[in-house]
């Protein structure tokens, strides 16, 4: 399997590349060149310089620097957006599959109104109902998002349930549930991690959209949409401003999505062969 | 057929309940009384307890929960939907009225764009595929899922309205201020479409009646068109179809960065304002139209095509 | 006189790593109204033959060899020219008789598709054609049967209706290409019999794939057997079954020499009368 992953070059290269970002943003106080917030208003609109290597915003504050800050809530928020997904999701996938009868019944009626529930603007009407805030934003994409993944860790559950080893374990007692969840980890891993890392993108999509739109991330914190929601404002004069953050979502979102496609090709060498 | 359209309808009825009532159910949990919140609307000038029974009373908030979902059912179905917290002097149902127009435009200068944009790309992309045309049409679609919706509205306006000076930034009024919108709308949707048509068609082409068309002789383009075209498009027809609602959902956030005064706008400034009874409104007439396109394109592509025909009669 | 001629045909598929072959230097001539039935088991790349010198085959394979039809060799032929010889003088018959129609239209529209890009013939000639046609692969109700789809008909009868739209512009080659694998077994019977009246009835020469060996000696005069691409064994039919040199067309025999014996000795009656 890592042999596999060391040859594909596409899988290696997007994953060093979000490692890279996740890194940066981590040890952002120690790579940033200046505070993000630290204003400087005589500076504002500088252009490139080495005190501020991508200039200034329309406040001076330093635009690499907020770009580097910025990573935290853009990729952090994605990927909490995605645990918390996948957790409900398999969480529910788990209990339909596995305890069936009227439970199942239950969670899976649910998860066919969730899925034809337009997710848009469900997003916006759960942010509505809890309020703007950062975690309404998470809960929000969550309860859009879970569903996609509950139908599909109980379709996992359901073809393994009655597969030869269960049954053979069942006759020589082992506890079924232990093995029903070690056979099935692995088998529903390859999928999960490629859904999952193509869902990453579409969140950090989602979030920025709703920081842009003022309903997140709030201003002064450096969030990749809520600083082109400030360029926005100051398009005419300092156009800059609004393609650097614009350019970095593009390239990571790209990222997530090669990546994806490329973990599913290592995960699951018969799409190679065909 | 008949019969099969009346159980399609039939089958719509409980989901466009649930609907209704996950809308109703949505604007009980908001944290503010309706109550005191209805006397506030009224400007009342001091809120007493007194006063919040009576007005209790009065909308019914102490009768049972179903009860009160079934007047409030009755009462939408009157295409009565309330009046705005905001301003008492308007009804929901006058507001999104107000929006509906401009949205409605937005969405259908889209569609068409859609449509336009993404048959004959999707097609060549199918028929050339490997080519040059479909390699750069790939890396575009590629790049184009990546954009989000408000940078690439941003990156339009910023090139074309303020450098190039061709179009007005924001606000509507002529067709040309319809442009920009609805390229920034139809974008992502084209690139979808783009890759569905593409992938449909194919899929289509290994299929075995395409062979045999190949073995009767018959000229590549009447095969491309009238076999393998026709035949993506009847799989194609209900996401398209589909479309039209998520148009018409999808333009809020285009809608906010060009200042477009539709259904979008409407919603995010209800959002603001907490004015819960337009933003239920308007989640409900989205549900509601995504509930009946789906269910006008299931019956539209069971009448079209004659295998589903025939299980339907 | 040969029909076709086919020599050292040697097809590829090309793929990252170089060339994959598939079918190794096969030859072999089939002449007016003779059958040819080529035997194999999946695989083994008599389907690719017949697609590689029919045009059938998409740019991922490189094809190289000779194949001559009536003097012309068909793998110097434009893609346009094997366009105009397909359906007229070299027709097929498919495996899968029910996913071979464009579910969309009805057999009339598909029937008259094909006449009209071969002949000059109008709409009424084309009607009273495809009417002719199918009364002679004995359907009922034809007139019926061109409003229908093709989900509206068995497999057997839109397998006749393909073997009626081969032999209707009465080509000079028709090639079966597992026309009785994915039919019940009665209606293979009939299916057979239809292909034994094409060739006692016509001048057709007739190529015949299978991996059927029951279904081969039916209409065969010679048998080609091939394997992994390339031919194992060759020869008149009770030749093959008597002294088959290939292990693996032995094996084949030996599995079908029970069922064999019937017609072994049907075709003893044939020969002694």
């Amino acid at each position: 399997m890592l042999q596999r992953f060391l040859h594909h070059k596409t899988a290696v290269a997007t994953v060093s590349l979000v490692l890279l970002v996740a890194l940066i943003g981590i040890f952002a106080p120690w790579i940033a060149p200046n505070d993000p917030l630290a204003t400087d208003i005589i500076n504002k609109f500088a252009p490139y310089s080495a005190e501020y290597p991508l200039g200034t915003d329309n406040l001076g504050r330093c635009l690499l620097s907020r770009m580097i800050y910025g990573i935290r809530p853009t990729l952090g928020l994605a990927v909490l957006t995605m645990l918390g997904t996948i957790c409900l999701g398999a969480l529910m996938g788990l209990l339909a599959g596995y305890f069936r009868g009227w439970i199942e019944e239950v969670i899976m009626r649910v998860v066919d109104v969730m899925l034809s529930f337009p997710s848009q603007v469900m997003v916006f009407a759960v942010v509505a109902l809890l309020g703007v805030s950062v975690q309404n934003v998470i809960i929000a994409n969550v309860f859009i998002k879970w569903a996609w993944y509950a139908r599909m860790i109980r379709t996992g559950v359901m073809q393994h349930r009655n597969s030869n080893y269960v049954l053979f374990s069942r006759c020589i007692g082992t506890p079924e549930r232990f093995v029903l969840l070690r056979h099935l980890v692995p088998s529903i891993a390859s999928d999960l991690a490629v859904l999952a890392s193509l869902d990453v993108g579409w969140a950090i999509i989602n979030i920025s959209t709703l920081s842009f739109l003022g309903l997140g991330v709030q201003a002064p914190t450096p969030e990749w949409g809520a600083m082109l929601n400030e360029a926005k404002n100051v398009m005419t004069s300092n156009p800059t401003q609004m393609i650097v953050p614009g350019i970095a979502i593009v390239v990571l979102v790209s990222a997530f999505n090669l990546m994806g496609d490329a973990l599913r090709d290592v995960l699951d060498p018969k799409e190679v062969s065909e | 057929m008949k019969q099969y359209i009346i159980k399609r309808l039939l089958t719509a009825i409980p989901l466009l309940l649930c609907i209704s009532f996950v809308c109703f159910v949505f604007i009980n949990l908001i944290p503010s009384d309706p109550a005191e919140v209805a006397l506030r609307v009224r400007q009342v000038p001091i809120i007493t307890d007194e006063a919040i029974a009576e007005v209790r009373a009065e909308l019914g908030l102490d009768k049972p929960y179903l009860v009160r979902y079934l007047t409030w059912l009755v009462n939408c179905l009157k295409g009565d939907f309330g009046i705005s917290y905001v301003n008492p002097s308007r009804t929901v149902a006058g507001e999104l009225l107000r929006c509906l127009p401009a949205t409605l435009r937005l969405a259908g200068a889209s569609f068409i764009l859609v449509i336009l944009l993404s048959l004959p790309i999707g097609f060549f992309c199918a028929v050339y595929k490997d080519s040059w045309f479909d390699r750069i049409m790939r890396g575009i679609i590629f790049i184009t899922t990546a954009m989000p919706a408000y940078w690439v509205g941003l990156l339009l306006m910023w090139s074309v309205s303020i450098k190039l000076d061709l179009l007005p930034t924001s606000g509507s009024g002529s067709w040309r201020h319809l442009i920009l919108p609805a390229c920034t709308v139809s974008l992502s949707y084209i690139a979808t479409f783009i890759r569905l048509i593409r992938n449909n068609m194919l899929e289509n082409m290994k299929q075995d009646y395409v062979l045999y068309a190949n073995v009767r002789g018959l000229p590549q383009k009447s095969i491309l068109v009238k076999h393998i075209l026709k035949n993506s498009m009847h799989t194609c027809i209900v996401a398209l179809g589909m479309s039209i609602p998520q148009l018409i959902s999808g333009t809020i956030v285009v809608e906010n960065v060009f200042a477009w005064p539709g259904l979008g706008t409407l919603c995010i400034s209800s959002i603001f304002n907490r004015d819960y009874p337009v933003i239920q409104t308007y989640v409900l007439l989205i549900g509601v139209l995504f509930v009946m396109f789906n269910l006008l394109f299931d019956i539209l592509q069971s009448l079209a095509d004659p295998r589903l025909r025939k299980e339907a009669a | 006189m040969s029909v076709i001629e086919v020599r050292d045909l040697c097809v590829s598929l090309k793929t990252k790593k170089g060339l994959h072959p598939i079918v190794k230097n096969v030859s072999f001539s089939v002449n007016q109204g003779e059958c040819l039935g080529i035997l194999g088991e999946s695989g083994s790349g008599k389907s690719m033959t017949v697609k590689a010198f029919a045009g059938l085959l998409d740019k991922s394979f490189q094809v190289s060899g000779q194949a001559v039809f009536n003097g012309r060799d068909l793998l110097k032929e434009s893609k346009e020219s094997l366009r105009r010889l397909r359906g007229r003088q070299i027709t097929m018959v498919l495996q899968n008789p029910m996913t071979c129609f464009d579910p969309l239209y009805r057999i009339g529209n598909q029937m008259a598709e094909t006449f009209a890009v071969h002949t000059q013939w109008d709409k009424a000639q084309i009607r009273s054609r495809s009417l002719d046609i199918l009364e002679r692969m004995q359907i009922k109700d034809p007139a019926e049967v061109l409003e229908k789809y093709p989900h509206q008909l068995s497999g057997g009868m839109l397998q006749r209706i393909m073997i009626g739209i081969a032999i209707a512009l009465e080509p000079d080659l028709l090639i079966a290409d597992e026309p009785t694998t994915a039919i019940d077994a009665i209606t293979q019977f009939e299916i057979l019999q239809e292909f034994q009246k094409i060739k006692s009835g016509h001048q057709t020469a007739m190529l015949f794939i299978t991996h059927d060996l029951g279904a081969v000696s039916k209409v065969a005069d010679r048998i080609l057997v091939m394997s992994n691409g390339e031919i194992v064994d060759k020869g008149e039919f009770s030749h093959i079954l008597h002294h088959a040199i290939d292990p693996y067309t032995k094996l084949l025999v030996e599995k079908r020499s029970a069922v064999m014996a019937r017609y072994r000795l049907a075709l003893q009656k044939e020969a002694s009368q």
